[in-house]
């Protein structure tokens, strides 16, 4: 109860505030735009389907580079964890690759994949499939040997030791993974938006950072934070879903 | 029979599948199966980078990117565990930060570049200003839960001996909740550089990021080229350094 009404508050301040800003012309309206200009920004772009266009070409490239990522980031994750020269080979490139600035790659794309989507979506699986290999390789890696000994003093095969213990084991891991992949990779499609053009909410913004029209700015981040909200939390949500056996959800 | 493996060797045996991907490309290139305009030879690369060296672009550049972002990171280590420490002990501290983090920690921080170049312009500080912003909530998060995720017989132990709240606060809490906070840092280092070269990318007139995209534009791939793999190199020798350091901060642990 306390806890919803300290949330509410600050909120309730922060509108305020920004409220009272524009009312009273406390900050320059340039670097501060009255907040009922910014929402009248947001009711036009709803409405002339501005919003719906970028914000789901962002979604889209956001959504398939993330799929990629995952198509061939979980597979070798696991592959990594199960081998030992594969591992050999992989752990010291994942190493580089984990903390290295993606994004500096996106010219190297630009150049091999052209303007248009493909580099784009290419950038985006590649900023996240390090995040994904490392929790999958960590997950695998991760799971109770007690769990394995006993289905396998059990007689289970490797096929159904793989399906049935080894992966359920591993997927609160490789999903923790995920959760942090995918905001990386809207990150990324954003940046890479700003950087390219080619509209998207990224390349919108940078539009109206360019033209000094700072309501749009404004306008822009609170659409990238609204696709940002819906995708954390469809994420999880599918978390809950695909894991409603573990105990981590069996108390609710 | 086996035997150990001293550091340094287990550093060159971490090298040679690094050596192999290079070779590859070296010999991808040179062999034809790669046109050259794609991706230039490994070797092309490095006589570039010798180039930018000499003269002093990179360095130039270095001297640029560095100290802004660093200046970044460091407010945000401070003021982030400053925050992430008293939403764990503090319930009325907490439920007014909490909602200002849960409402910045989905939004893409690359959306803020921005916002921030109309308030802070081109210069140093929109870019000190990201770093900042985009370091601070892992710090926040990971200081919070290493704090709240202390064990409470520690505390009701060393309250029971007379401990006062900032000696719990400095002597137990802390120290206890470090590997935590410290992995929060450690994730806040690969921000930084992401923050630091993206927001070169798109708005800068200096800095490696901008280097990147300039010689990018200029068609110089051989030198750009050059430059992400020092990017790459210098974000590589931080996050190992870091967990060097964390490990040998961390060994009263063992």
């Amino acid at each position: 109860m306390w806890r919803i009404a300290g949330s509410l508050s600050a909120a309730v301040v922060l509108v305020l505030t920004w409220l009272a800003a524009g009312r009273w012309e406390l900050v320059d309206p340039f670097l501060l735009p009255p907040l009922p200009d910014v929402l009248g920004r947001l009711a036009e772009d709803a409405r002339g389907g501005d919003f719906a266009t970028n914000a789901g070409l962002t979604f889209y490239r956001t959504v398939l580079g993330f799929a990629i990522a995952c198509a061939i980031g979980i597979p070798l994750g696991i592959m990594v964890a199960r081998g030992r020269w594969l591992r050999w080979f992989m752990e010291p490139l994942i190493s580089i690759g984990f903390p290295m600035p993606k994004i500096a790659f996106l010219p190297v794309f630009i150049l091999w994949f052209g303007l248009y989507d493909v580099s784009k979506v290419v950038m985006v699986a590649f900023a996240a499939v390090f995040t994904v290999i490392a929790a999958a390789e960590a997950g695998m890696r991760g799971v109770d040997k007690f769990l394995v000994w006993s289905a396998r003093s059990m007689g289970v095969g490797p096929l159904a030791l793989f399906w049935d213990v080894l992966l359920p084991a591993a997927m609160p891991q490789i999903f923790t993974g995920l959760q942090i992949a995918l905001p990386t990779a809207l990150i990324t499609t954003v940046a890479a938006e700003m950087l390219m053009g080619g509209s998207g909410l990224g390349g919108a913004m940078l539009q109206s950072g360019r033209f000094a029209d700072s309501v749009g700015v404004y306008a822009g981040i609170v659409e990238t934070a609204a696709v940002g909200v819906v995708v954390v939390a469809a994420m999880a949500q599918l978390r809950q879903w695909l894991l409603r056996w573990h105990p981590e959800f069996a108390r609710r | 029979m086996k035997d150990r493996a001293t550091p340094g060797r287990a550093m060159l045996g971490r090298a040679v599948p690094v050596l192999i991907v290079l070779a590859a490309w070296e010999a991808a290139t040179r062999l034809g199966l790669v046109s050259p305009a794609m991706l230039p030879p490994f070797s092309t690369v490095l006589v570039a980078l010798g180039g930018l060296v000499a003269d002093g672009d990179l360095w130039r550049n270095l001297l640029a990117s560095g100290p802004r972002s660093l200046a970044g990171f460091a407010a945000a280590v401070v003021v982030g565990t400053v925050l992430g420490g008293g939403m764990a002990l503090s319930t009325g501290f907490r439920s007014v930060v909490n909602p200002v983090v849960q409402v910045f920690y989905p939004l893409p921080k690359s959306a803020l570049i921005p916002l921030l170049l109309v308030w802070f312009g081109l210069g140093d500080t929109s870019k000190a200003v990201l770093v900042f912003l985009g370091c601070l909530l892992p710090v926040v998060l990971s200081t919070y839960n290493g704090i709240a995720g202390v064990d409470h017989v520690l505390v009701w132990s060393a309250r029971s001996m007379g401990a006062s709240r900032l000696a719990i606060v400095r002597d137990v809490l802390l120290p206890a909740a470090s590997p935590a906070i410290l992995t929060g840092i450690r994730t806040a280092i690969a921000f930084m550089f992401l923050l630091m070269v993206s927001s070169e990318l798109v708005i800068a007139t200096n800095g490696l990021g901008y280097l990147i995209g300039s010689l990018g534009d200029a068609g110089s791939y051989p030198a750009m080229f050059a430059v992400i793999l020092t990017v790459t190199a210098l974000g590589y020798a931080a996050d190992r350094g870091f967990l060097a350091l964390s490990r040998h901060w961390l060994r009263w642990r063992e």
